[in-house]
């Protein structure tokens, strides 16, 4: 329920910014400080979401195989690759890195194959 | 796909694609919600991207001088693409005719490839797995690293690093995002104080 009002809510947000752009007098948004501050936003909430989905899961801050995977992505920027090679880059990096380090691709979470052998030896 | 591995169910992706009709935004808002965000917040998030096509929408309004009756029907389809295609066109014919196309054509792919997408997630199960919750932050990094032109970008983009991931422990979920988004306002204070001292000199 509480995605369909999320969902409701951006629709309805989203269709309102593109109408008003088209109905709004050209003087209002034309003012070179509101132009300067439109740019930048996007810019702030890009950087701030890429960081949080990179590192951290749900309120906690944590490293793991994505951390790889973006490396990989931002290389792919860096060499100017096609937007879907730099997100498949991130994706197949990340799966790789999990593949090997294990299930989670979590750093410092395998604990529990130690923890089993420890606990058989005498 | 990312929005179906984030725990949105197949008809939530589709409507979402249907409706919010901005890929950004879409990304915007699986992503806060999957970190738990309520949905308010997460919801404003996704708006702020959303904000910048009502610049494009003014742009657009000048070129292709539509009548007020048709304006509700065109603004479902004012996105980066389709301004982008507009504005590479030398008459006003044919801008409104690039405008038309780019935008049916895409409002089409766009969905068909959300449905599809959904669906493979769906296949798929587990998305971590196949390091598919890794695509969101790359999509966002490669719509953010083309911006990053001059200094004032990258402090931005810096500052707001530092605020969405040091506030995220502190803050109840989505509101860090919001809270970094002030790093625009900030850099652009400062920068404005630094130039008027170098005017008093």
């Amino acid at each position: 329920m509480n995605t369909w009002i999320a969902i409701g809510v951006t629709a309805v947000g989203c269709y309102a910014v593109k109408l008003a752009g088209l109905l709004v007098p050209a003087g209002v948004l034309e003012r070179p400080l509101v132009k300067r501050l439109a740019a930048l936003l996007p810019v702030a909430l890009l950087a701030a979401l890429t960081a949080q989905q990179t590192f951290a899961d749900g309120r906690a801050l944590m490293l793991d195989a994505r951390v790889a995977g973006l490396a990989a992505a931002a290389l792919a920027l860096f060499l100017r690759a096609p937007f879907l090679l730099v997100v498949a880059a991130a994706v197949v990096v990340t799966a790789g890195v999990r593949a090997m380090v294990g299930e989670t691709g979590r750093w410092g979470g395998e604990t529990s194959a130690v923890s089993q052998w420890a606990g058989r030896t005498p | 796909m990312t929005s179906a591995g984030s725990g949105l169910s197949l008809l939530q992706t589709c409507a979402l694609s249907l409706l919010v009709f901005t890929g950004a935004s879409q990304f915007a808002l699986v992503g806060a919600l999957a970190a738990g965000g309520n949905p308010l917040t997460a919801a404003a998030g996704a708006f702020f991207l959303g904000v910048r096509n009502a610049f494009y929408g003014l742009r657009l309004s000048q070129l292709l001088a539509l009548p007020r009756a048709v304006r509700p029907f065109a603004a479902q389809w004012v996105i980066d693409e389709t301004t982008a295609v507009a504005l590479a066109q030398p008459t006003r014919r044919s801008i409104r005719i690039g405008f038309v196309v780019t935008g049916l054509s895409l409002y089409v792919l766009w969905n068909l490839t959300t449905l599809l997408g959904a669906l493979g997630a769906e296949a798929l199960g587990d998305t971590a797995t196949w390091g598919l919750d890794a695509a969101g932050p790359a999509v966002f990094l490669a719509l953010l690293a083309p911006m990053l032109r001059t200094g004032t970008e990258r402090a931005v983009a810096g500052l707001a690093v530092v605020l969405g991931l040091g506030l995220l422990p502190v803050l109840p979920a989505g509101v860090p995002v919001l809270a970094a988004a002030l790093a625009a306002p900030a850099v652009l204070f400062v920068e404005g104080r630094r130039e008027s001292r170098k005017g008093l000199r």
